[in-house]
């Protein structure tokens, strides 16, 4: 296989693109779908102050790597979830990639700062571990933008993911969650603007991104994420793929196109009659939001307000 | 050669040469959800692995809480 551009030997063929690319022009390819990504759906300006959730997976590392490259001043933000092994090996990956960047990565560790680990406070919350995991990140994301007067949060989310969500939505017409479900949610009350410049690239090109970069990241899934359902719609839509390349992306970004809009009114009318959370003030449905919820169950013990967070940790 | 495989992680014997697509079909792995190393290099699919490769492939599938 040859590569598109320059005819040099290729490393890898995008099947959905007939394309195949040299590691040169691969790199190359990736960092300019993510700056159309952010100019199609006007994502951020050139000097905003730009939070990144980082995991210390291939995802949310590619991404801080690009918005680098691309001249974004940009932060880093890691949860560490106490999830053993894993979240040892998770921090250690995402603190070497913020020296490799020289970059500043903002720490909060659920356990020390919040009171609870993922898989006790989970089965404490009779929660999937998945779902305290999300909701946990979240907030926690959301909360740290807003004190940390960030413009906007970028998070790794990729092709697959949006692709895979989008499926089980439609699998089981939650309208709510298909009205949201775009590239840009908008800053609101009590809510920081987030943005997914990585909407336009695979799963598989982000880990092949990182390998050709050199940036070492966490390749073993999480323990917890066992049996988990979006998981089961990424490998069935790869079975699609594998058969029609193309599909998967067909399926997401026409439905931003074609279909997207008829869902937002249904949304927003829910966003109308977001109450203050009683205890920490964040927007929520009810009069205790559904973090707080969780953290007097997981940590088996009252909440005591707004997480405190130690903004100022830099590890470079 | 030697294929390593992830989750769980594991080493299996193939025999060479094969081409990556070849090798992907035989271990019964569906191409778009790994990347295939071979040493310390990426390789695509039409890439020739020869017995004395050592060859990894990397599962890309993440995700759990979105």
């Amino acid at each position: 296989m040859k590569c598109r551009v320059c005819t040099g030997p290729a490393v890898i063929d995008v099947r959905r693109h007939n394309a195949n690319f040299c590691a040169e022009h691969f790199i190359a390819h990736c960092q300019e779908q993510v700056r159309r990504t952010i100019d199609h759906f006007s994502m951020m300006k050139p000097d905003d102050k730009v939070l990144v959730a980082v995991s210390g997976g291939k995802d949310s590392l590619a991404l801080w790597d690009i918005l680098s490259e691309l001249g974004y001043q940009a932060d880093g933000l890691y949860l560490g979830l106490g999830i053993g092994e894993y979240s040892n090996e998770s921090t250690h990956y995402s603190r070497d990639f913020a020296e490799r960047v020289e970059g500043h990565l903002v720490e909060i560790d659920l356990p020390t700062d919040v009171g609870f680990d993922i898989p006790t406070g989970a089965r404490l919350a009779r929660r999937a571990p998945c779902s305290a995991c999300g909701l946990s990140k979240r907030h926690l994301f959301n909360q740290a933008a807003l004190e940390g007067g960030y413009d906007v949060v970028c998070t790794g989310h990729n092709l697959d993911d949006e692709a895979a969500v989008l499926l089980g939505n439609v699998l089981r017409w939650n309208v709510d969650y298909l009205g949201r479900q775009h590239p840009v949610l908008e800053a609101r009350p009590g809510f920081a603007r987030k943005v997914k410049p990585l909407v336009r690239l695979a799963e598989r090109e982000m880990a092949a991104y990182c390998v050709l970069r050199g940036i070492d990241y966490q390749v073993e899934e999480c323990p917890m994420s066992a049996g988990n359902r979006h998981i089961g719609y990424k490998e069935a839509l790869d079975a699609i793929e594998a058969g029609s390349p193309g599909t998967k992306a067909a399926f997401f970004h026409e439905f931003l196109d074609k279909a997207s809009h008829l869902f937002t009114p249904e949304s927003d009318a829910i966003r109308d009659e977001l109450l203050e959370c009683a205890t920490c003030g964040s927007p929520t449905t009810g009069e205790v939001c559904a973090f707080c919820r969780l953290i007097e169950r997981a940590s088996n013990k009252g909440t005591s307000g707004s997480v405190a967070i130690e903004m100022g940790q830099t590890r470079s | 050669m030697q294929v390593t495989l992830r989750n769980p992680r594991r080493v299996v014997e193939v025999t060479g040469p094969i081409r990556v697509h070849a090798l992907l079909d035989r271990l019964e792995i569906n191409r778009e959800s790994v990347i295939v190393i071979c040493g310390d290099t990426l390789v695509p699919s039409d890439a020739l692995l020869l017995d004395t490769d050592v060859v990894e492939v990397r599962p890309v599938i993440s995700g759990g809480c979105l």
